[in-house]
């Protein structure tokens, strides 16, 4: 069952890749590079099957991490729609030349 | 280097032991430290007078040296410059006779610290105390003490002067350092010493464009010697691994006789000589060097620094000993420079530049003794010279110092050097005409004065050379002899002309200046004094012993005493000479011995003075103001035989105009293209990249992701 | 069995996963996020990874995702319906990057030699499994090897809600 979960980990990770790269809305992103952060997760457990315990050690670290991120991010998504009212990525566009 | 000082002063440095033999150094470091103490000294009332002045002038005015007496700036340095020079001199003078009575052998090497050491090449910052160095440390102390007294008097007047003895001091301390240095890197170290005091000297009053200019044609002249220096020294390094005198002479003999590598070396020092001692065909600038000071040119233009060729070349006799090619290069550009300054001379009006060109002579003289391996003769003539040269240049001094201020009663503007302007100065300034007539027969090689002596020496070492049984250019040495012969006919003529032109016949000045002529004070005078009187003796410390044996000598009075001393010097040197060339010859290519051949030139040479004397006296010499124009062979010598605008044509403008390709064509078009092309590159890249930088945070996570592939990519395939 | 249910787990993850990315609303993709979630915590007890499982629902599925639900309620978000993905070039650029992305994964995968055999490690963790039950298997390493990175994961989390608290406060000018 390792081949197959490490094949849906790839799966899901190209699949959130795509997410982040099409989807305006941030907060969509935001959501696919949490699937990624999964698809990463399911990896780990798949190899923790091989290699011991450690795997899952890290997949609870990437949680953690991904919840603090999360509050943080969407803190952010917060204030930057307080000014600009709207989360479409096209319309932060002050990082430029 | 703090402790080390603290030795110089307290122990007087570390001798080594097995060289010291009986001879007992006494403070010799204190010899080369007393200069530069009255450097610093002098540097900084310089600098004072100079915050004076400044702050004079920022005020409105212009800083009164003359009223309300005269500022300590202006005060001190008449003690402190002559009287560093003459402890300096003391102390030299308790050495000397110190090494008297000893008799070494070999040189006492006395090594203070280690100046620098590089794998493993070291150098130590010691002196050198041997019979060569100590005569060369009595001429410049003693002959630099004489003219910084003199100094006082001739520079009084001038707002220059705490600069001007800084200088001279510094130019002191760097000479002992040349000539005291145990290693030719040191010695490198005081022939660049030198040559800057030189240049800070000859453009002393730099206001003066020419003047500045002229500083800066030595310096640039001379560098091209020191290009030779240096490499003579590199090779020295790569063959011995170390440039130490005592070290290089005694690995010297390993290197094949003629060989190119010895000849390469010997030949590159020559180049740096002939640079720093002004000859053929780097000469141009000593002549132009008469803008400094007049005690200047004779300290350093005629007396010290233009000598130190010369003493390379004799402290490294046994380099020139195994290379006869350079030995004859040496002493054909000797004779050569010799007779074409001669040459030069004879028609100069500016009383400097006639002695400037008999400097350039005679020390071509000196380079005919030491290329012959007559290197006693050399240094003999060099010590010879210095007393009579710097008696002359500082007689001259005396003649436009007071001419200066006869024109300067009447605002004249006319040349106080021109010799045409001069004229019956005797009655105005005896003991200058006198002492000066002293020189001119010493320089002329009359006997009993000084020149006499080491003049002929050389040149009948020249016939001597070539007789020598193995000699490698015979014929070629005969020529030296008779253009040698020559060339000293042609100095009794200049100076005699130079000394009537000045002192004889009716005055020239005008009316209302010569009542302002007037004799040099005593402190100007004293020194003469005593020059004259080393101008007589001088010579009688080394005579030959044929010349002693005859009505020309004291007999058993006198003796070859210098030839004597310097041979720990030039034993191996002669040694070398010997092996190779077997017995020098005993009489002139065309027959007669030593002595014969001395009262020959002497005799001719009274002769040339005589007629010299009667036939200028007779001609009638007009004002500068009302001279015409010299026409045919004498223009082509009042204008130097065209050798400087020759220079510039040949070397000077080709320069300048690859210099303004490499400006304007290389640097401004091709290099400082690609330097703006890499800029606007770089502009034009970041240009197109910055279109990557949209601002979409989806665009930004695309690169990423592409990078992330190519690196993924990286790794796997 | 097990292999029927990691299947269908897989489906439905890879339905969900589809799901967030080509849904409309903003909602529409959290659910399906949360679909996906629940699918992944199931395959992690098909692994063995019981205590994953348990928090991937409750801190996932439950807490992170039910901030994000706030979040979009509080914008007001769930009313734009129209489709926000870019289109064009940019997306046929993008399916091929990440289909290259697809292809190397899979090259790499069919490269490493992996087997469905469970190695050392895992019959490692079954051990401790049996031995000190789900949760004292990764609680063991946890507070012993892991227990700095453990308080430095605790620090990062109050320096996350600090962070949030800040950010997200209204100004008050």
């Amino acid at each position: 069952m390792i081949t197959p979960a490490l094949v849906l980990s790839a799966v899901l990770f190209v699949i959130g890749t795509l997410g982040v790269l099409v989807r305006r809305n941030a907060i969509i992103m935001f959501l696919c590079i949490e699937l990624q952060l999964n698809a990463v997760n399911l990896a780990f457990v798949a190899f923790s099957r091989l290699h011991g315990i450690e795997g899952q050690i890290f997949v609870f670290f990437v949680m953690t991490v991904a919840a603090a991120e999360a509050a943080v991010g969407l803190a952010i998504i917060i204030s930057i729609f307080r000014h600009y009212e709207t989360v479409n990525v096209d319309n932060f566009k002050l990082l430029r030349w | 280097m703090h402790a080390s000082l603290a030795a110089v002063l307290v122990q007087g440095g570390q001798a080594t032991a097995e060289a010291a033999g009986h001879f007992e150094p006494f403070y010799p470091g204190l010899i080369i430290l007393l200069p530069l103490i009255g450097f610093l000294l002098n540097g900084v009332l310089a600098l004072r007078h100079g915050v004076a002045s400044a702050t004079a002038v920022r005020g409105g005015g212009e800083l009164d040296l003359d009223t309300g007496g005269r500022p300590a700036t202006h005060t001190l340095p008449s003690l402190i410059g002559p009287g560093v020079m003459l402890l300096a001199f003391l102390l030299t003078v308790v050495n000397f006779t110190r090494m008297l009575g000893a008799h070494i052998e070999e040189p006492v090497v006395i090594s203070y610290w280690t100046w620098m050491a590089t794998g493993t090449f070291t150098v130590d910052a010691a002196i050198q105390l041997d019979q060569l160095s100590m005569i060369m440390m009595m001429v410049v102390t003693g002959v630099g003490f004489l003219i910084h007294v003199f100094s006082v008097g001739y520079m009084k007047a001038d707002s220059g002067y705490p600069r001007y003895f800084a200088y001279l001091n510094l130019f002191v301390f760097f000479m002992l350092t040349l000539v005291m240095g145990s290693s030719y890197a040191l010695m490198f170290v005081g022939w660049e010493g030198v040559g800057l005091c030189s240049y800070l000297l000859i453009g002393f009053w730099f206001s003066d464009k020419e003047k500045a200019d002229a500083g800066k044609k030595a310096f640039i002249v001379n560098r091209i010697g020191d290009v030779g220096f240096l490499v003579a020294m590199f090779l020295l390094y790569v063959t011995f691994g170390t440039v130490d005198f005592v070290a290089v002479f005694h690995d010297a003999e390993t290197l094949a006789y003629g060989g190119s590598l010895v000849t390469a070396i010997a030949l590159f020092f020559f180049l740096g000589a002939a640079g720093k001692s002004a000859q053929i065909p780097l000469y141009v600038w000593l002549p132009d060097a008469m803008a400094g000071p007049t005690p200047v040119s004779a300290l350093i233009h005629a007396a010290t620094m233009v000598t130190a060729g010369v003493n390379l070349v004799a402290r490294s006799s046994v380099l020139f000993a195994l290379a006869p090619v350079a030995g004859a290069t040496v002493a054909g550009v000797g004779v050569l420079t010799a007779l074409f300054a001669a040459t030069i001379a004879l028609k100069q009006n500016d009383i400097k530049k006639v002695l400037a060109y008999s400097t350039v002579s005679q020390l071509g003289y000196m380079f005919v003794g030491v290329g012959v391996g007559a290197y006693s003769a050399g240094v003999f003539h060099l010590m010879t010279h210095a007393f009579f040269k710097a008696l002359l240049f500082l007689g001259a001094g005396a003649v436009i110092h007071s001419m200066h201020e006869a024109y300067h009663s009447t605002h004249s503007h006319e040349d106080a050097q021109d010799m045409r302007n001069m004229g019956g100065l005797k009655a105005h300034m005896p003991i200058t005409w006198v002492t000066m007539w002293i020189a001119t027969f010493a320089i002329a090689g009359i006997w009993p004065f000084a020149g006499f002596f080491s003049k002929d020496e050389i040149i009948w070492q020249t016939a001597a050379f070539g007789g020598a049984t193995h000699a490698p250019y015979p014929m070629l040495y005969t020529v030296y002899w008779v253009i040698a012969l020559a060339a000293a006919m042609l100095t009794a003529f200049y100076m005699t002309r130079m000394m009537v032109m000045t002192f004889h016949g009716t005055n020239r000045t005008g009316e209302e200046e010569s009542k302002h002529l007037h004799e040099a004070p005593v402190v100007m005078w004293a020194p003469l004094a005593v020059l004259a009187t080393l101008s007589v003796v001088g010579g009688w410390i080394n005579v030959p012993e044929s010349i002693r044996e005859s009505f020309l000598g004291l007999g058993p009075l006198t003796s070859e005493w210098l030839h004597h001393w310097l041979e720990p010097i030039t034993a191996q040197a002669t040694h070398i000479q010997a092996a190779n060339l077997g017995e020098l010859s005993h009489s002139a290519p065309v027959g007669g011995g030593e002595f014969m051949w001395a009262l020959i030139s002497t005799v001719l040479a009274i002769a040339v003075v005589a007629t010299t004397f009667r036939m200028v006296g007779q001609k009638e010499i007009v004002p500068a103001a009302q001279d015409v124009e010299l026409t045919g062979f004498a223009k082509v010598l009042y204008n130097k035989w065209y050798v400087d605008e020759f220079y510039d044509r040949v070397i000077v403008e080709p320069i300048l105009r690859t210099s303004r390709f490499f400006w304007k064509v290389i640097d401004a078009g091709i290099i400082d293209g690609v330097v703006n092309g890499v800029g606007w590159t770089a502009r034009g890249v970041g240009f197109v990249i910055s279109m990557f930088q949209t601002g979409s945070v989806n665009t930004y996570a695309f690169i990423l992701t592409v990078g992330v592939l190519v690196i993924l990519g990286v790794s796997i395939f | 069995m097990v292999d029927i249910l990691f299947y269908v787990f897989a489906a439905v993850a890879i339905g969900g996963a589809l799901g967030v990315v080509m849904a409309k609303s903003p909602v529409g993709s959290l659910l399906f996020m949360v679909t996906t979630l629940a699918s992944v915590a199931g395959t992690y007890v098909l692994l063995e990874a019981h205590f994953l499982a348990a928090i991937q629902i409750i801190v996932y599925a439950g807490a992170i995702m039910v901030l994000f639900l706030f979040v979009i309620m509080l914008l007001n978000l769930g009313h734009d319906y129209h489709r926000d993905l870019k289109g064009g070039a940019y997306a046929v650029v993008s399916f091929a990057i990440v289909g290259a992305m697809a292809g190397m994964l899979q090259r790499q995968l069919r490269g490493s030699g992996i087997t469905d055999a469970v190695a050392s490690g895992g019959r490692a963790i079954d051990a401790a499994i049996a031995e000190h039950g789900a949760i004292g298997a990764i609680a063991e390493p946890l507070y012993t090897t892991y227990v700095v990175a453990f308080e430095i994961t605790g620090i990062l989390l109050l320096v996350a809600i600090v962070g949030a608290l800040v950010l997200a406060k209204r100004n008050v000018a």
